[in-house]
Protein backbone atom coordinates (compact mmCIF):
# COMPACT_ATOMS: atom_id res chain seq x y z
CA UNK A 1 0.00 0.00 0.00
CA UNK A 2 1.29 3.40 -0.98
CA UNK A 3 1.00 6.29 1.21
CA UNK A 4 0.56 9.18 -1.06
CA UNK A 5 -0.34 12.73 0.45
CA UNK A 6 -1.10 15.54 -2.16
CA UNK A 7 -0.03 19.47 -1.00
CA UNK A 8 -2.32 21.73 -1.75
CA UNK A 9 -4.56 24.51 -0.64
CA UNK A 10 -7.44 23.48 -2.58
CA UNK A 11 -6.67 24.96 -5.92
CA UNK A 12 -8.18 23.59 -9.02
CA UNK A 13 -4.75 21.91 -9.69
CA UNK A 14 -4.55 20.26 -6.89
CA UNK A 15 -7.80 18.51 -7.09
CA UNK A 16 -6.80 17.32 -11.05
CA UNK A 17 -3.06 15.98 -9.89
CA UNK A 18 -4.50 13.94 -6.89
CA UNK A 19 -7.21 12.61 -9.21
CA UNK A 20 -3.78 12.03 -11.95
CA UNK A 21 -2.21 9.85 -8.82
CA UNK A 22 -5.54 8.02 -8.52
CA UNK A 23 -5.86 7.21 -12.20
CA UNK A 24 -2.42 6.41 -13.08
CA UNK A 25 -2.57 3.86 -9.42
CA UNK A 26 -5.90 1.99 -11.03
CA UNK A 27 -3.77 1.84 -14.37
CA UNK A 28 -1.13 0.11 -12.76
CA UNK A 29 -2.87 -1.52 -10.08
CA UNK A 30 -1.02 -0.30 -7.54
CA UNK A 31 -3.25 -0.22 -4.32
CA UNK A 32 -2.96 3.50 -2.74
CA UNK A 33 -4.14 5.83 -0.10
CA UNK A 34 -4.30 9.06 -1.09
CA UNK A 35 -4.98 12.31 1.63
CA UNK A 36 -5.42 16.00 0.70
CA UNK A 37 -3.09 18.19 2.75
CA UNK A 38 -4.58 21.54 2.46
CA UNK A 39 -3.35 23.43 5.96
CA UNK A 40 -0.76 25.81 5.08
CA UNK A 41 1.11 24.71 7.97
CA UNK A 42 1.03 21.42 7.02
CA UNK A 43 2.06 21.78 3.42
CA UNK A 44 5.10 24.28 4.85
CA UNK A 45 6.34 21.64 6.22
CA UNK A 46 6.95 19.52 3.94
CA UNK A 47 9.55 21.89 2.74
CA UNK A 48 8.21 22.76 -0.92
CA UNK A 49 7.46 26.80 -2.09
CA UNK A 50 4.92 25.65 -4.64
CA UNK A 51 1.63 23.55 -5.00
CA UNK A 52 0.74 21.16 -5.64
CA UNK A 53 2.96 18.78 -4.14
CA UNK A 54 3.32 14.89 -4.26
CA UNK A 55 4.78 13.19 -1.14
CA UNK A 56 5.08 9.04 -1.90
CA UNK A 57 5.81 6.89 1.45
CA UNK A 58 7.08 10.08 3.27
CA UNK A 59 8.86 11.76 0.61
CA UNK A 60 8.74 14.85 -1.53
CA UNK A 61 8.86 13.54 -5.24
CA UNK A 62 7.31 16.65 -6.82
CA UNK A 63 6.63 20.57 -6.75
CA UNK A 64 4.38 23.02 -8.73
CA UNK A 65 2.28 22.12 -11.70
CA UNK A 66 0.92 18.91 -12.77
CA UNK A 67 2.91 15.97 -12.49
CA UNK A 68 3.77 13.73 -16.04
CA UNK A 69 2.07 10.47 -15.68
CA UNK A 70 5.12 8.58 -16.73
CA UNK A 71 7.27 9.78 -13.61
CA UNK A 72 3.81 8.93 -11.61
CA UNK A 73 4.23 5.96 -13.17
CA UNK A 74 7.77 5.99 -12.16
CA UNK A 75 7.44 6.90 -8.18
CA UNK A 76 4.05 4.86 -7.53
CA UNK A 77 6.53 1.60 -8.99
CA UNK A 78 9.38 2.06 -7.37
CA UNK B 1 16.24 32.40 -30.31
CA UNK B 2 14.61 30.38 -27.27
CA UNK B 3 13.83 27.78 -29.75
CA UNK B 4 17.46 27.15 -31.01
CA UNK B 5 19.20 27.35 -27.33
CA UNK B 6 16.65 25.24 -26.22
CA UNK B 7 16.97 22.59 -29.33
CA UNK B 8 20.70 22.44 -28.60
CA UNK B 9 20.52 21.66 -25.14
CA UNK B 10 18.76 18.55 -25.70
CA UNK B 11 19.95 15.27 -24.84
CA UNK B 12 18.91 12.68 -27.22
CA UNK B 13 16.46 14.37 -29.41
CA UNK B 14 14.21 12.16 -31.82
CA UNK B 15 12.40 12.66 -34.59
CA UNK B 16 9.19 12.73 -32.55
CA UNK B 17 10.85 16.58 -31.16
CA UNK B 18 12.08 17.85 -34.44
CA UNK B 19 8.25 17.44 -35.43
CA UNK B 20 7.39 19.75 -32.34
CA UNK B 21 9.81 22.33 -33.28
CA UNK B 22 8.80 21.96 -37.15
CA UNK B 23 5.37 22.73 -35.96
CA UNK B 24 6.14 25.51 -33.68
CA UNK B 25 8.14 27.43 -36.44
CA UNK B 26 4.90 26.81 -38.86
CA UNK B 27 2.77 28.20 -36.46
CA UNK B 28 5.09 31.38 -36.09
CA UNK B 29 5.12 31.71 -39.54
CA UNK B 30 1.34 31.91 -39.68
CA UNK B 31 1.45 34.20 -36.81
CA UNK B 32 3.39 36.70 -38.61
CA UNK B 33 1.57 36.32 -41.56
CA UNK B 34 -1.86 36.87 -40.48
CA UNK B 35 -0.84 39.74 -38.11
CA UNK B 36 1.07 41.58 -41.16
CA UNK B 37 -2.39 41.87 -43.05
CA UNK B 38 -4.27 42.90 -39.97
CA UNK B 39 -4.62 46.93 -40.97
CA UNK B 40 -6.08 45.75 -44.48
CA UNK B 41 -8.19 43.77 -42.95
CA UNK B 42 -9.42 46.29 -40.13
CA UNK B 43 -9.87 49.06 -43.09
CA UNK B 44 -11.90 46.36 -45.00
CA UNK B 45 -14.03 45.81 -41.86
CA UNK B 46 -14.68 49.21 -41.14
CA UNK B 47 -15.36 50.15 -45.05
CA UNK B 48 -18.30 47.71 -45.07
CA UNK B 49 -20.05 49.00 -42.13
CA UNK B 50 -20.37 52.32 -44.61
CA UNK B 51 -19.19 54.79 -42.03
CA UNK B 52 -17.47 57.90 -42.29
CA UNK B 53 -13.73 56.62 -40.82
CA UNK B 54 -13.19 60.40 -39.59
CA UNK B 55 -16.51 60.32 -37.42
CA UNK B 56 -16.30 59.88 -33.43
CA UNK B 57 -18.06 56.31 -34.49
CA UNK B 58 -15.63 55.61 -37.44
CA UNK B 59 -12.74 56.09 -35.46
CA UNK B 60 -14.21 54.00 -32.35
CA UNK B 61 -15.07 51.18 -34.56
CA UNK B 62 -11.60 51.16 -36.24
CA UNK B 63 -9.42 50.98 -32.99
CA UNK B 64 -11.74 48.25 -31.96
CA UNK B 65 -11.23 45.83 -34.36
CA UNK B 66 -7.96 46.86 -35.66
CA UNK B 67 -6.37 46.60 -32.20
CA UNK B 68 -8.53 43.72 -30.96
CA UNK B 69 -6.82 41.21 -32.81
CA UNK B 70 -4.10 42.71 -32.79
CA UNK B 71 -3.87 42.39 -28.61
CA UNK B 72 -4.64 39.09 -28.62
CA UNK B 73 -2.34 37.90 -31.37
CA UNK B 74 0.69 39.87 -29.81
CA UNK B 75 -0.20 38.70 -26.27
CA UNK B 76 -0.48 35.12 -27.25
CA UNK B 77 3.05 35.35 -28.47
CA UNK B 78 4.41 37.40 -25.05
CA UNK B 79 2.71 34.64 -22.99
CA UNK B 80 4.01 31.69 -25.11
CA UNK B 81 7.61 32.71 -24.74
CA UNK B 82 7.67 33.56 -21.25
CA UNK B 83 5.86 29.90 -21.33
CA UNK B 84 8.49 28.43 -22.49
CA UNK B 85 11.39 29.98 -20.61
CA UNK B 86 9.90 29.95 -17.41
CA UNK B 87 9.61 26.30 -17.84
CA UNK B 88 13.37 26.51 -16.87
CA UNK B 89 12.68 28.33 -13.53
CA UNK B 90 10.79 27.01 -10.50
CA UNK B 91 9.94 28.28 -7.27
CA UNK B 92 12.18 25.94 -5.61
CA UNK B 93 15.10 26.64 -7.57
CA UNK B 94 14.45 30.37 -7.15
CA UNK B 95 14.49 29.39 -3.31
CA UNK B 96 17.78 28.18 -3.64
CA UNK B 97 19.12 31.01 -5.59
CA UNK B 98 18.15 33.43 -2.81
CA UNK B 99 18.35 31.72 0.57
CA UNK B 100 20.56 33.52 2.74
CA UNK B 101 21.34 36.01 0.25
CA UNK B 102 22.49 39.60 1.44
CA UNK B 103 19.92 42.36 1.23
CA UNK B 104 20.54 44.62 -1.54
CA UNK B 105 21.90 42.00 -3.87
CA UNK B 106 19.45 39.87 -3.21
CA UNK B 107 16.74 42.34 -3.35
CA UNK B 108 17.87 42.75 -7.02
CA UNK B 109 18.38 39.11 -7.22
CA UNK B 110 14.64 38.51 -5.70
CA UNK B 111 13.03 40.77 -8.06
CA UNK B 112 14.52 40.01 -11.32
CA UNK B 113 13.76 35.97 -10.10
CA UNK B 114 10.28 37.20 -9.67
CA UNK B 115 9.80 37.94 -13.45
CA UNK B 116 11.10 34.35 -14.57
CA UNK B 117 9.96 32.13 -12.01
CA UNK B 118 6.31 30.55 -12.59
CA UNK B 119 3.83 32.41 -9.96
CA UNK B 120 0.18 32.44 -9.62
CA UNK B 121 -1.54 34.52 -6.90
CA UNK B 122 -2.90 31.06 -5.42
CA UNK B 123 0.23 29.30 -4.27
CA UNK B 124 1.50 32.88 -3.00
CA UNK B 125 1.02 32.04 0.77
CA UNK B 126 2.98 28.59 0.05
CA UNK B 127 5.52 29.97 -1.84
CA UNK B 128 5.97 33.03 1.14
CA UNK B 129 5.70 30.24 3.94
CA UNK B 130 8.38 28.41 1.89
CA UNK B 131 10.56 31.44 1.21
CA UNK B 132 11.06 32.58 5.03
CA UNK B 133 10.81 29.36 6.65
CA UNK B 134 13.93 28.19 4.09
CA UNK B 135 16.28 31.22 4.96
CA UNK B 136 15.43 33.63 2.64
CA UNK B 137 14.87 37.00 4.19
CA UNK B 138 11.98 38.85 4.74
CA UNK B 139 12.80 41.89 2.57
CA UNK B 140 14.09 39.78 -0.29
CA UNK B 141 11.09 37.96 -0.30
CA UNK B 142 8.87 40.85 -0.53
CA UNK B 143 10.81 41.95 -3.44
CA UNK B 144 9.65 38.72 -4.99
CA UNK B 145 6.31 38.93 -4.26
CA UNK B 146 6.17 42.50 -4.99
CA UNK B 147 7.68 42.42 -8.36
CA UNK B 148 5.99 38.58 -9.46
CA UNK B 149 2.55 40.20 -10.18
CA UNK B 150 3.25 43.51 -11.16
CA UNK B 151 6.37 43.17 -13.90
CA UNK B 152 4.55 40.39 -15.80
CA UNK B 153 4.16 39.11 -19.11
CA UNK B 154 0.62 40.33 -19.60
CA UNK B 155 1.16 43.75 -18.17
CA UNK B 156 4.55 43.36 -20.83
CA UNK B 157 3.18 42.09 -23.89
CA UNK B 158 -0.07 44.28 -23.85
CA UNK B 159 2.40 47.37 -23.58
CA UNK B 160 4.67 46.70 -26.06
CA UNK B 161 1.87 45.56 -28.37
CA UNK B 162 -0.22 48.97 -27.55
CA UNK B 163 1.62 51.49 -26.76
CA UNK B 164 5.49 50.83 -27.75
CA UNK B 165 8.37 49.21 -26.38
CA UNK B 166 9.78 52.39 -24.37
CA UNK B 167 6.74 52.49 -22.38
CA UNK B 168 6.96 48.27 -21.81
CA UNK B 169 10.56 49.05 -21.13
CA UNK B 170 9.74 52.14 -18.91
CA UNK B 171 7.48 49.76 -16.96
CA UNK B 172 10.10 47.40 -16.84
CA UNK B 173 12.51 49.55 -15.03
CA UNK B 174 10.09 51.41 -12.35
CA UNK B 175 8.55 47.71 -11.62
CA UNK B 176 12.04 46.34 -10.70
CA UNK B 177 12.65 49.68 -8.64
CA UNK B 178 10.06 49.64 -6.63
CA UNK B 179 9.98 45.84 -6.12
CA UNK B 180 13.89 46.25 -4.96
CA UNK B 181 13.27 49.31 -3.25
CA UNK B 182 10.65 48.37 -1.17
CA UNK B 183 12.03 44.85 -0.34
CA UNK B 184 14.92 46.77 0.19
CA UNK B 185 13.36 49.11 2.84
CA UNK B 186 10.85 46.21 4.66
CA UNK B 187 14.04 44.40 4.72
CA UNK B 188 15.56 47.36 7.18
CA UNK B 189 12.38 47.88 9.29
CA UNK B 190 13.19 44.01 10.55
CA UNK B 191 9.61 43.40 11.13
CA UNK B 192 9.76 39.35 11.53
CA UNK B 193 8.14 39.51 14.61
CA UNK B 194 4.92 41.12 12.59
CA UNK B 195 4.72 37.65 10.82
CA UNK B 196 1.83 35.62 12.03
CA UNK B 197 2.79 33.37 14.61
CA UNK B 198 2.63 29.96 13.20
CA UNK B 199 4.38 31.35 10.20
CA UNK B 200 7.28 32.05 12.08
CA UNK B 201 7.45 29.02 14.33
CA UNK B 202 8.21 27.02 10.70
CA UNK B 203 11.33 25.65 10.06
CA UNK B 204 10.95 23.39 7.18
CA UNK B 205 14.17 22.65 5.39
CA UNK B 206 14.02 22.83 1.61
CA UNK B 207 12.66 19.11 0.39
CA UNK B 208 15.18 17.74 -2.02
CA UNK B 209 13.01 16.70 -5.08
CA UNK B 210 14.44 14.06 -8.07
CA UNK B 211 15.71 15.76 -10.84
CA UNK B 212 12.99 16.51 -13.25
CA UNK B 213 13.73 14.99 -16.95
CA UNK B 214 12.20 18.02 -19.05
CA UNK B 215 12.47 17.97 -22.68
CA UNK B 216 12.27 20.03 -25.53
CA UNK B 217 8.33 18.72 -26.36
CA UNK B 218 7.57 19.45 -22.48
CA UNK B 219 9.05 23.17 -22.86
CA UNK B 220 6.88 23.96 -25.46
CA UNK B 221 3.79 22.28 -24.18
CA UNK B 222 4.55 24.66 -21.08
CA UNK B 223 4.60 27.64 -23.73
CA UNK B 224 1.17 26.32 -25.48
CA UNK B 225 -0.18 25.38 -22.04
CA UNK B 226 0.02 29.11 -20.47
CA UNK B 227 -1.73 30.51 -23.56
CA UNK B 228 -4.58 28.36 -22.53
CA UNK B 229 -4.72 29.19 -19.51
CA UNK B 230 -3.59 32.47 -19.77
CA UNK B 231 -5.09 33.79 -22.96
CA UNK B 232 -8.24 31.66 -21.96
CA UNK B 233 -8.84 33.36 -18.93
CA UNK B 234 -8.18 36.93 -20.11
CA UNK B 235 -9.11 37.69 -23.11
CA UNK B 236 -13.09 38.49 -21.97
CA UNK B 237 -11.30 41.31 -19.80
CA UNK B 238 -9.09 42.60 -23.07
CA UNK B 239 -11.93 42.93 -25.25
CA UNK B 240 -14.09 44.96 -22.40
CA UNK B 241 -10.61 46.67 -21.83
CA UNK B 242 -10.46 48.01 -25.70
CA UNK B 243 -14.11 48.71 -25.72
CA UNK B 244 -13.80 51.38 -23.01
CA UNK B 245 -10.59 52.35 -24.79
CA UNK B 246 -12.48 53.02 -28.06
CA UNK B 247 -15.11 54.70 -26.43
CA UNK B 248 -12.51 56.83 -24.84
CA UNK B 249 -11.00 57.60 -28.39
CA UNK B 250 -14.20 58.45 -29.71
CA UNK B 251 -15.71 60.28 -27.61
CA UNK B 252 -13.89 62.01 -24.71
CA UNK B 253 -12.73 65.64 -25.05
CA UNK B 254 -8.95 65.43 -25.01
CA UNK B 255 -9.23 68.61 -23.34
CA UNK B 256 -11.06 67.27 -20.07
CA UNK B 257 -8.82 64.73 -19.87
CA UNK B 258 -5.24 66.74 -19.99
CA UNK B 259 -6.85 68.71 -17.52
CA UNK B 260 -7.50 65.92 -14.77
CA UNK B 261 -4.70 63.67 -15.48
CA UNK B 262 -2.29 65.83 -17.49
CA UNK B 263 1.10 66.72 -16.05
CA UNK B 264 -0.32 70.23 -14.65
CA UNK B 265 -2.19 68.69 -12.14
CA UNK B 266 0.26 67.42 -9.45
CA UNK B 267 -2.81 65.66 -7.44
CA UNK B 268 -3.61 63.37 -10.27
CA UNK B 269 -0.83 60.89 -9.21
CA UNK B 270 -1.71 60.35 -5.51
CA UNK B 271 -5.36 60.18 -6.54
CA UNK B 272 -4.36 57.96 -9.44
CA UNK B 273 -2.29 55.93 -6.65
CA UNK B 274 -5.38 55.92 -4.59
CA UNK B 275 -8.15 54.87 -6.97
CA UNK B 276 -6.29 52.18 -7.73
CA UNK B 277 -5.46 49.97 -4.66
CA UNK B 278 -9.24 48.66 -4.39
CA UNK B 279 -9.36 48.26 -8.09
CA UNK B 280 -8.87 44.90 -8.59
CA UNK B 281 -8.36 43.96 -12.91
CA UNK B 282 -5.38 41.85 -14.05
CA UNK B 283 -3.15 43.65 -16.81
CA UNK B 284 -5.04 42.42 -19.63
CA UNK B 285 -8.07 44.61 -19.08
CA UNK B 286 -6.48 47.95 -17.70
CA UNK B 287 -3.97 48.52 -20.45
CA UNK B 288 -6.50 49.21 -23.39
CA UNK B 289 -7.76 51.56 -21.18
CA UNK B 290 -4.15 53.09 -20.10
CA UNK B 291 -3.49 53.60 -24.09
CA UNK B 292 -6.64 55.64 -24.71
CA UNK B 293 -5.72 57.46 -21.55
CA UNK B 294 -2.53 58.06 -22.42
CA UNK B 295 -3.35 58.98 -26.64
CA UNK B 296 -6.09 61.53 -24.97
CA UNK B 297 -3.00 63.43 -23.23
CA UNK B 298 -2.98 62.24 -20.14
CA UNK B 299 0.79 62.14 -18.68
CA UNK B 300 2.81 58.86 -18.82
CA UNK B 301 3.53 58.93 -14.89
CA UNK B 302 0.24 59.31 -13.97
CA UNK B 303 -0.86 56.65 -16.15
CA UNK B 304 1.97 54.21 -15.33
CA UNK B 305 1.14 54.71 -11.26
CA UNK B 306 -2.45 54.36 -11.63
CA UNK B 307 -1.76 50.91 -13.71
CA UNK B 308 1.12 49.57 -11.17
CA UNK B 309 -1.26 50.41 -8.20
CA UNK B 310 -4.32 48.65 -10.02
CA UNK B 311 -1.68 45.54 -10.33
CA UNK B 312 0.44 45.65 -7.40
CA UNK B 313 -2.08 46.52 -4.40
CA UNK B 314 -5.09 44.44 -5.20
CA UNK B 315 -7.53 43.61 -2.35
CA UNK B 316 -7.91 39.98 -3.14
CA UNK B 317 -4.17 39.82 -3.41
CA UNK B 318 -4.25 41.30 0.42
CA UNK B 319 -6.79 38.92 1.73
CA UNK B 320 -4.48 35.76 0.50
CA UNK B 321 -1.44 37.42 2.26
CA UNK B 322 -3.22 37.99 5.34
CA UNK B 323 -3.48 34.68 6.35
CA UNK B 324 0.73 35.03 6.72
CA UNK B 325 0.88 38.43 7.88
CA UNK B 326 -0.38 40.42 10.31
CA UNK B 327 -2.56 43.80 9.87
CA UNK B 328 -0.20 45.94 10.61
CA UNK B 329 2.64 44.46 8.41
CA UNK B 330 -0.32 44.36 5.72
CA UNK B 331 -0.37 48.13 6.09
CA UNK B 332 3.31 48.75 6.13
CA UNK B 333 3.65 47.06 2.51
CA UNK B 334 0.95 48.83 1.50
CA UNK B 335 2.45 51.92 2.20
CA UNK B 336 5.64 51.62 1.11
CA UNK B 337 4.47 49.85 -2.15
CA UNK B 338 2.46 53.16 -2.65
CA UNK B 339 4.86 55.14 -1.65
CA UNK B 340 7.34 53.69 -4.15
CA UNK B 341 4.53 54.21 -6.56
CA UNK B 342 4.08 57.72 -6.16
CA UNK B 343 7.58 58.41 -6.73
CA UNK B 344 7.71 57.39 -9.84
CA UNK B 345 4.89 58.36 -11.05
CA UNK B 346 6.05 61.89 -10.36
CA UNK B 347 9.64 61.40 -11.56
CA UNK B 348 8.32 60.12 -14.51
CA UNK B 349 5.85 63.33 -14.97
CA UNK B 350 9.03 65.49 -13.75
CA UNK B 351 11.32 63.89 -16.23
CA UNK B 352 9.09 63.88 -19.41
CA UNK B 353 7.63 66.71 -19.12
Amino acid sequence: MKDVKVLGPGCKRCIAAAEMVQAEADRLGVPVTIEKVTDYAAIAGYGIASTPGVVIDGKVVHAGGLPKPEDLAKWLGA
Amino acid sequence: MTLGSVTERAPGAGPSTAKWVAGTMAALLLWGLVYSQLVPFSEWVVSLAHIDPTSQLGEALSFFIYDTPKVLMLLTLVVFGMGVVRSFFSPEKTRALLAGKREGGGNVLAAGLGILTPFCSCSAVPMFIGFVSAGVPLGVTFSFLISAPMVNEVALGLLFGLVGWKVALTYLGFGLFVAIAAGWVIGRLHLENWLEEWVRNIRASAAELPPENVTVIDRIKAGIEAVREIVGKVWPWIIAGIAIGALIHGYVPSDLLASVMGQGAWWSVPAAVLIGIPMYSNAAGIIPVVQALLAKGAALGTVLAFMMSVIALSLPEMIILRKVLSPRLIAVFVGVVGTGILAVGFLFNALFN
